[in-house]
């Protein structure tokens, strides 16, 4: 078992990207793969230089297509692994993510979204959700979390390898530039000196035994001969994703028990929200959060409960209405008026959205 | 010259996924007996892992008695990289096609020789996009009809046909091993194959092997016609022999038989 990085509990002052290594080695993530691309670039690099120190590994690829190829195979060799990307690094991910899907395999990607379409600004942006969550020729059969601050970087940076590996699906962190590039106070710990249990991980090729006489060989594939065939392998890969969302939906509710206007919002931007809410209420209005922190899969169930008296509902993010989108489809059949406050690639400030409620 | 008139099959071969998918007189089974008996004689079963492609050598998923990963369309490489990385002791074998090796995944040849990742690359040359119905390819040798290149490859518009083994003996680094087999000489083949293999056990770089391969399908021969277009078409633009050796390092000679300049 590799070197422990953490003992005891570190109230540390660090950029995202920092966390975010640190969480990987504190998870007892073993080898990196990645490709240069702003902002995700401090993640290799902390990692570089923290990896050798507990005897962790680190591979640059040629490319993100590369990146999530090799991130692939170091999991099937059954090591807890991942990548980073962010923006067009991110769509070029997505074809091994695709094969992620297919073959259920537990890849972990922390995304840093940036501007996009394109290359865009590498700042910041929530434009890479609909990409993140149903890139790739499939369902979008994977787990997305949104974190908000610099515990929730570390916290669900260790989450995404434990729900990877429990339940197969391909995770993601989606943080963004801001999250990455900011530095803030944050508490870095242990998983398991908390009582987290890491998922074990364990290998799908390379088995003990010899193949063929003392055991069957591992033939994995991702191609089909027929319609049938793929239609039973993903009728239980919907199933199994289907029984695992409510032990896995994870969501946040600020001032909603009598709130009647209701805001929507996910990452950094819930934060802005928060604060909104709080000067809404001292000036008399009655205002509440919805933040869903797993957008794969989205709290359907939790959201349609929880808007129960809200007369208006404002979905507010830095994109052209990807969380208005999912918003929408849970509420379908539901009557409230719903406006949304879309800023694609720009930071939102509590003052804006302020207004914004103000003037409806 | 079907495969299933060889009598006797290796021992790495799974017998219940025989006889095998490939079309009769397919160069693909050829290649991969050279390959069982390479594992074979190496005794390697149990630390060989197998990675295929999508292109017809993704028929081999469940070919042999090794733990097989089936993967993208040029991706093997990286895959089996990724693997290699996390877990040394294994033996990651990745093959594909010309397709698979010289277009869609050449970043990832090239990046995988400069790194001299410790795998073993055998690539079937059958100078066309099999498995899609016979389009043609960077190895379509010049006037080479294929679905796309109907009137003949014009190397002025196209190019000319891609020299693999030639490119990658440029840019390895020392320890590698590279070689150009044919399927109309399996013991060479075998050898070739086995010095590749041999090549990843001793730690000292990536092994490389192309292999001048057969697709009676798509080149709409009969049995005389495929051996002819190998043995004196192919070879024409493709010689055989062995590129690069890391014993002593030295430029092998490569037969320069009829090669075009
Ligand atoms: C990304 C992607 N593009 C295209 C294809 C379609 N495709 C499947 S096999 C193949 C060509 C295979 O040719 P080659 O690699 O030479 O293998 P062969 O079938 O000739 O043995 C192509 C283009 C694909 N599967 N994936
Ligand atoms: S199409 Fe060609 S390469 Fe593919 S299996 Fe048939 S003969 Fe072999
Ligand atoms: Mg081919």
């Amino acid at each position: 078992m590799v070197t422990k990085p953490i003992k005891g509990e570190q109230r540390s002052f660090m950029t995202g990207n920092e966390v975010i290594a640190w969480a990987a080695l504190a998870a007892g993530c073993e080898f990196m793969y990645g490709y240069p691309i702003t902002p995700q670039n401090e993640i290799m690099h902390y990692w570089t230089r923290l990896a050798p120190k507990y005897e962790r590994g680190f591979l640059q690829t040629e490319d993100e297509i590369s990146a999530g190829f090799t991130t692939i195979g170091g999991v099937l060799a059954g090591k807890r692994v991942f990548t980073a990307t962010a923006g067009p690094g991110n769509v070029l991910m997505q074809e091994a993510m695709a094969m992620a899907e297919m073959m259920r395999l537990p890849t972990v990607v922390v995304v840093t979204q940036r501007g996009g379409p394109s290359t865009a600004t590498v700042i910041y942006s929530q434009q890479e959700l609909n990409l993140t969550s149903f890139g790739g020729n499939g369902e979008g059969l994977r787990i997305v979390y949104s974190p908000a601050s610099h515990d929730d970087l570390f916290s669900y940076t260790i989450k995404a390898f434990n729900s990877a590996w429990k339940y197969r699906f391909p995770t993601f962190v989606l943080g963004d530039g801001y999250q990455s590039k900011m530095r803030a106070p944050v508490t870095l710990y242990d998983p398991e000196e908390r009582g987290l249990t890491m998922e074990p991980c364990y290998p799908m090729v390379g088995l003990p035994g010899l193949p063929g006489e003392e055991r069957e060989p591992a033939h994995l594939r991702n191609t089909y001969n027929l319609e049938e065939e793929l239609f039973a392998i993903l009728s239980d890969s919907i199933k199994d994703y289907e029984s695992m969302t409510p032990e896995v939906v994870e969501w946040e509710a600020t001032a909603i028990d009598d709130a009647e206007l209701l805001i929507i919002a996910h990452g950094i931007v819930s934060r802005a929200a928060r604060a909104a809410v709080q000067v809404l209420r001292e000036e008399g209005l009655k205002a509440g959060l919805f933040r869903p922190i797993t957008l794969r899969p989205f709290p359907v169930a939790e959201l349609r409960r929880l808007t129960g008296q809200a007369r208006r509902l404002i979905v507010v993010e830095s994109a052209y209405g990807q969380l208005e989108k999912m918003v929408k489809t849970a509420l379908y059949g539901l009557k409230i008026p719903l406006r949304s406050y879309l800023r694609p690639g720009m930071g939102i400030t509590p003052e804006e959205i302020v207004q914004f409620a103000k003037e409806l | 010259m079907a495969i299933e008139a060889q009598p006797q099959m290796p021992r790495v071969w799974r017998a219940e996924t025989k006889p095998h998918k490939f079309c009769p007189g397919c160069g693909h089974g050829i290649i991969l007996k050279a390959l069982g008996e390479a594992i074979d004689a190496l005794n390697i079963q149990q630390r060989a892992v197998f990675g295929c492609d999508i292109g017809c050598s993704l028929l081999a998923w469940d070919f042999f008695n090794l733990d097989t990963i089936q993967t993208h369309h040029g991706r093997t490489t990286p895959v089996l990289v990724g693997l290699k990385r996390a877990r040394p002791e294994l033996l990651a074998i990745c093959y594909m096609g010309d397709g698979g090796a010289y277009a869609i995944g050449a970043q990832h040849l090239v990046s995988s020789v400069s790194r001299n990742d410790p795998v073993t690359i055998i690539v079937a040359n059958n100078t066309q996009y099999a498995m899609t119905g016979g389009q043609m390819a960077p190895t379509t040798l010049p006037g080479q009809k294929t679905e796309t290149s109907p009137y003949g490859r014009d190397v002025e518009l196209t190019g000319r046909p891609m020299l693999g083994p030639e490119l990658v003996a440029t840019i390895a680094p020392s320890g590698a091993y590279v070689a150009r087999g044919t399927v109309a000489n399996v013991v060479q083949l075998k050898n070739f194959i086995q010095k590749g293999l041999s090549n990843q056990l001793k730690g000292r770089g990536i092994s490389f092997i192309e292999v001048l391969s057969a697709c009676p399908t798509n080149w709409h021969t009969n049995a005389a016609e495929t051996w002819h277009f190998i043995e004196k078409e192919m070879s024409k633009f493709f010689p055989v022999g062995e590129l690069r050796t890391p014993d002593g390092e030295q430029r092998q000679e490569v037969e320069h038989r009829g090669r075009q300049p």
